[in-house]
């Protein structure tokens, strides 16, 4: 009976139901360090990628739900976060004058997006809103093979495609047409740790990031998930043998 | 053997005060120990105790998540991240509270497969079978209101999607529809009511778990063979022998819950659930979660709106009456050749319309839906009663006893 309901949920998933629009073209899969029961953080990559997500993608998309503490978790010392953190610049108040007033960001502060609301970010970026990262791996379907896919999808478009105005031609997003222009280039960023920066590694080290960012706590759930089964297989097999003994005598 | 070998109750000095004020360690013992039990259950028979094991872990789950959701449509999506990100093993109690909701579906639905394949619903069993059909429609209502809570994507349009069939009702449909909303729209109102009556139903589900077990201890407990308990020599004490039986279902239960729980929890979730609630864009495809997609299979066959609903409800309701659409005197499928492999059928066939309810509805689904959705009331409707007239049983055994004797 449960082999059937696990037979069901494997086939539940294999259709594209989840997948937004029409005709989606097959994702890059990649195999990915946070892949499996024994997946975990590449915290030397995702600091690259939170270079790339500051350099690059910071400039239209907010990271809301990340608080500078959190980078501790990918390899960042307590220094650097502090450091790190003073480079934004908050809006805080009231002061007792009854003033808003502006300090440095510290490291219990979320990182503050680029906009102030949704309105200055939709005037900026003609009329789309450029969502929010921190959960965008578990916000789409395949998360992560989806936004690396999604980065190297870019392609001129065929002949027959009308582009609108603003318009990429995009062939991993639903519907084709993506408001986003290109974000990535060859060498569009000096990582620090001297990585050369391809459009692989970026993209590689982007999704391990976002990954991280949707689910902190990945790392130790995998952890206590593997002993918890070792856990209920063994006390499991004792129940067994406990219940063919207190059975043996029923006729 | 165990006939003769149920211990008297002993009470030390504390717990005998108790019971002579209130028989709460008697009355446990009698229905929980001593309860004679067909010795021939299977682990078919396990899943009962599952399902109240589910329970539990929902409501303590859910108690320890309501300390730190906000149910403002303002906030309710960041509190509930506030839970996974923030709160210690918050992530852990919030997977443990989504994945244990569709394993609470998993074991009730075996639950009641069991007793629609062994004739659990016959005489004397029929408010049994009334109470686990209220269990069933109250835990409907609870993880569909549960469902809205996080306010996302889904959450918020399926409500909307659900909501807005109460406006078929002729008549006084539309004004209904905005008493439930609490406004012209689903909105905050909404949610936050929603989360109140997502509190209280599950206590209310104790409640009729309560009497569907003080129903069922009046007859007893049926058995995989359809013969009833005849002496002392066909029963076996609760305790130890199904205490110790169920704890080997539970065992099996945990390690597939845990498995969901770390490894795969949003297997059975849907990833624009993790998109905050914007009344201004739709989803693509709205799809209720896993458990309601026969029904929405069956809401979605008929092309009328109002019919739609009632075909919907009256797929649930049907169940009621079945004690009178099968009154074939034997109760277990085992011995009833033809029932045997329209059960199974039926079996398949809901599975199917569970596929379709995930569907576009467009095209072949919409036609697969509607020959699913006749085939299931056919089941109910035609076929159930006529197998009585033509079906001749197999012969079965004399006594549960000897049933047991047979197979071991």
């Amino acid at each position: 009976m449960k082999k059937v309901i696990l037979a069901l949920v494997f086939i539940f998933n294999l259709n594209s139901v989840y997948a937004g629009g029409g005709g989606a073209e097959h994702l890059i899969e990649r195999h990915w360090a946070f892949d499996g029961k024994f997946g975990q953080v590449d915290k030397q990559s995702a600091q690259r990628g939170f270079q790339v997500y500051k350099e690059v993608c910071a400039a239209c998309h907010s990271l809301k739900r990340v608080y500078f503490r959190n980078l501790e978790d990918i390899g960042f010392s307590a220094e650097e976060v502090k450091a790190l953190a003073a480079e934004y610049t908050i809006i805080d108040g009231p002061d007792e004058a009854g003033d808003m007033y502006e300090r440095p960001a510290k490291p219990s502060d979320q990182i503050p997006g680029p906009y102030a609301n949704e309105n200055a970010a939709r005037a900026s970026n003609g009329g789309a809103f450029p969502p929010d990262l921190s959960l965008m791996v578990k916000a789409r379907p395949n998360g992560a093979n989806y936004l690396y896919s999604l980065l190297n999808g870019y392609r001129t478009p065929p002949k027959h495609v009308k582009l609108s105005a603003g318009m990429a031609y995009n062939i991993y997003f639903p519907g084709k047409q993506i408001a986003m222009p290109v974000p990535l280039a060859e060498g569009q960023v000096e990582y620090m740790d001297g990585t050369p920066a391809t459009m692989e590694q970026m993209s590689v080290d982007l999704v391990n990031f976002l990954q991280w960012t949707a689910e902190p706590e990945m790392e130790h759930r995998n952890k206590m998930g593997i002993r918890s089964l070792m856990f209920l297989v063994i006390f499991t097999i004792l129940f067994v043998i406990a219940k063919r003994r207190v059975w043996k005598n029923v006729k | 053997m165990a006939s003769h070998d149920i211990k008297p109750l002993k009470l030390g000095p504390v717990t005998s005060w108790i019971d002579e004020r209130f028989p709460v360690f008697t009355y446990v013992y009698e229905h929980l120990a001593q309860y004679r039990t067909p010795k021939n259950l299977s682990y078919f028979w396990s899943f009962g105790s599952l399902a109240g094991i589910a329970l539990v872990i929902q409501i303590i789950t859910g108690i320890f998540l309501a300390m730190h959701y906000t149910p403002h449509a303002d906030h309710a999506f960041d509190s509930v991240e506030h839970i996974m990100r923030d709160v210690n093993y918050g992530w852990l109690i919030r997977y443990i509270h989504a994945v244990g909701a569709s394993m609470f579906f998993v074991v009730v639905y075996a639950h009641i497969a069991r007793g629609l394949f062994f004739g659990s619903y016959k005489k004397p069993r029929e408010i049994v079978w009334f109470f686990g059909i209220f269990i069933f429609l109250a835990m409907m209502a609870t993880a569909f209101m549960g469902y809205v809570l996080p306010w996302g994507q889904m959450s918020f349009w399926g409500a909307t999607v659900i909501t807005n069939l109460f406006s078929a009702i002729p008549l006084v449909g539309e004004s209904i529809v905005t008493w439930l909303w609490g406004g012209y729209s689903v909105d905050n109102p909404t949610l936050n009511r929603f989360f109140a009556l997502h509190y209280l139903l599950p206590f209310i589900i104790v409640g009729l778990v309560l009497i569907h077990i003080i129903a069922l201890h009046v007859p007893g407990s049926g058995n995989p063979s359809g013969v009833e308990v005849k002496t002392e020599k066909d029963t076996i004490p609760f305790h130890p022998y199904y205490t110790v039986k169920d704890m080997v279902g539970l065992g099996f239960f945990l390690i597939i819950f845990a498995y969901f729980v770390f490894f795969k929890p949003n297997a059975l979730g849907h990833p624009d659930n993790y998109i905050p609630a914007n009344p201004l864009v739709t989803p693509a495809h709205i799809v209720p979660e896993w458990y309601f997609l026969p029904f929405y299979a069956i809401l979605r066959a008929i092309p009328d709106k109002l019919g739609g609903v009632i075909a919907m409800f009256a797929s649930i309701l049907i169940l009621f009456v079945l004690p009178w659409l099968d009154k074939s005197e034997t109760k277990s499928g085992y011995y009833r050749p033809i029932f045997k492999w329209f059960y199974v059928a039926f079996i398949v066939n809901f599975i199917i319309l569970g596929y379709l309810g995930a569907q576009p509805a467009e095209g072949i689904y919409v036609i697969a839906s509607r020959i699913a959705t006749i085939f299931y009331f056919a089941y109910f409707l035609f076929i159930l009663p006529t197998i009585n007239k033509y079906e001749k049983p197999l012969p079965m055994p004399k006594s549960i006893d000897e049933h047991f004797k047979a197979k071991h």
